[in-house]
């Protein structure tokens, strides 16, 4: 599904972020990808939905290279790719419907099913009841439970979130966990870049833990170590 | 592209004049100045070439026979100057004629001319029309080599200096629109990019959820393009009541300037005017989106 072949990044301060990275993640996978920060979780993270580019290397979606994409065949690999970022990155002069809808509306879906699929996926992440307050008038948990939604409304392969429980309670992020668990058994990839010792810990998932760039672990069911 | 999406397009580009009410304010009024000055400009352009058209079309080169040429080499003469190219029409007219207009001129004072003592002074002429006026010129100066011609006459020095201010205009106006078009580009392409700014996170998440680049452009492209129609249709409107009343007064009242009463040339150039400032608009937001739009 998703394979880096060699792939490094360098920004342009020379800090190099990646270092020949060689993975490959299955279709229907669920991989946490753990290491302090700066470790290089989220460039790896962006480089899949083409936010960076690789320096060297390939990175191949569905045995495809990404590398060489036009303009127009990277808003259709992004549409194949849900994202979330720890800070949810809701619209906040809309309400919780529009805010997915919004994304329905973007990809041009008629309106048919735009009204179709978003109390859908409301229903699905918890907040059925919600749909028409405003991001602001929402909790933590609930925000990220619609930035879900938004990242899945259109049924992508790929789920990518960026730290989604950094900035919840134990409790909340456990509910979040279980949403984006459930979307995995549906069959999406999900690749979660986290901190979070327990929820890696007591998931027992494929863990990928990078370090300075590199892969120092890559274990099936794999636990956070106190060393990292 | 889907007509419901066109339907987004427009609204967008709506809410965000609404958003940025002042800034739009401003920019649509820059364009109606620049359209307006423009628009005047153009007008007076248009005027002053129908004028100097109209006054040398109606230019006749009038050419002097020698008095001693025999009737009947006049005669031939005619057809001569009837072969030359570009000619409308030759008129002769034969000393006879001459005189008797010159007795109908002096009315009471005509027993002046007994003086002549039955001799007939006058040459014979002919009056030449050219079929266009620029050739006017080369006509007369074709007449000036026949030899039995002795003097050619044409309003040659009128027709230059009105073409001199003619030129003039044309090069302080053009200097002029370029000014106000380069202000006004700039103007929408700030406005358009306090719009980009405003919305840069929705921009962010368009990108991030596969939004097309043109899906994208679209609504700000729009709100340029209908800032800068907004603009120039106000300097329309105001050009349009400003030069039909202008043109009552000056009928009535002087007479004798020649303005171009035609609608349709007048319509030409407003809907020049309305197209232009459109493309100035979609121009300045165009822009202003490169730079920005590179999430």
């Amino acid at each position: 599904m998703i394979q880096f072949v060699n792939v490094s990044k360098i920004y342009n301060n020379k800090v190099v972020a990646l270092r020949d990275i060689n993975i490959k993640i299955e279709k229907g996978e669920f991989v946490f990808l753990i290491g302090s920060s700066g470790a290089g979780k989220s460039t790896f993270v962006r480089l899949i939905f083409k936010e960076e580019e690789p320096s060297r290397g390939q990175i191949l979606i569905a045995n495809r290279s990404i590398n060489r994409l036009k303009k127009k065949d990277v808003s259709i690999l992004r549409r194949n790719i849900g994202v979330v970022f720890q800070d949810y990155s809701l619209l906040n002069d809309r309400s919780v419907y529009d805010n997915v809808a919004f994304a329905l509306e973007v990809m041009e879906y008629p309106g048919k099913i735009i009204r179709q699929r978003v109390p859908e996926v409301l229903e699905m992440v918890g907040l059925a009841g919600k749909a028409d307050c405003l991001p602001t008038q929402l909790s933590g948990g609930e925000q990220q439970r619609a930035a879900i939604a938004r990242a899945i409304v259109n049924g992508p392969q790929i789920l990518l979130a960026d730290e989604p429980t950094g900035n919840l309670d134990p409790d909340t992020a456990w509910g979040i966990m279980e949403i984006l668990n459930d979307i995995n058994r549906r069959g999406t990839t999900v690749i979660m870049a986290t901190h979070a010792v327990d929820i890696v810990n007591k998931m027992r998932k494929r863990l990928i833990a990078l370090e300075r760039g590199e892969v120092v672990r890559d274990e099936e069911r794999g636990v956070y170590k106190d060393e990292v | 592209m889907k007509f419901r999406t066109i339907g987004y397009y427009f609204k967008q580009a709506f809410k965000s004049m609404r958003r940025n009410f002042w800034m739009s304010v401003a920019a649509v009024s820059t364009v109606a100045i620049a359209a307006f000055l423009v628009g005047i400009f153009a007008l007076l352009v248009t005027n002053v070439n129908f004028m100097a058209t109209k006054l040398e079309s109606d230019i006749e080169v009038v050419a002097f026979v020698e008095v001693d040429v025999p009737r009947s080499e006049v005669l031939q003469l005619e057809e001569q100057i009837r072969s030359l190219p570009g000619i409308a029409s030759v008129t002769l007219v034969p000393k006879e004629q001459g005189l008797e207009q010159m007795y109908a001129r002096y009315g009471r004072d005509r027993d002046l001319l007994g003086a002549l003592g039955g001799d007939n002074p006058l040459p014979d002429y002919f009056v030449v029309k050219a079929r266009e006026p620029d050739r006017v010129g080369r006509i007369a100066g074709q007449l000036a080599q026949i030899p039995q011609i002795y003097k050619v006459d044409y309003g040659q020095q009128e027709v230059e200096r009105l073409f001199q201010v003619l030129g003039w205009v044309r090069w302080a106006g053009s200097a002029l629109i370029l000014l106000l078009v380069g202000a006004a580009v700039f103007l929408i392409a700030t406005t358009v990019r306090l719009t980009v700014f405003a919305r840069r996170r929705e921009l962010q998440i368009m990108k991030l959820v596969g939004a097309s680049d043109w899906f994208i452009r679209w609504p700000f492209f729009l709100e340029g393009f209908f800032l800068g129609a907004f603009g120039a249709a106000l300097a329309c409107l105001a050009l349009y009541f400003g030069y039909f009343s202008l043109l009552d007064q000056v009928t009535t009242n002087i007479s004798f300037l020649a303005l171009v009463t035609d609608r349709a040339a007048v319509y030409e150039i407003l809907w020049k005017l309305l197209a232009g400032g459109a493309a100035v608009g979609a121009l300045g937001s165009i822009i202003s989106m490169r730079r920005f739009l590179k999430v």
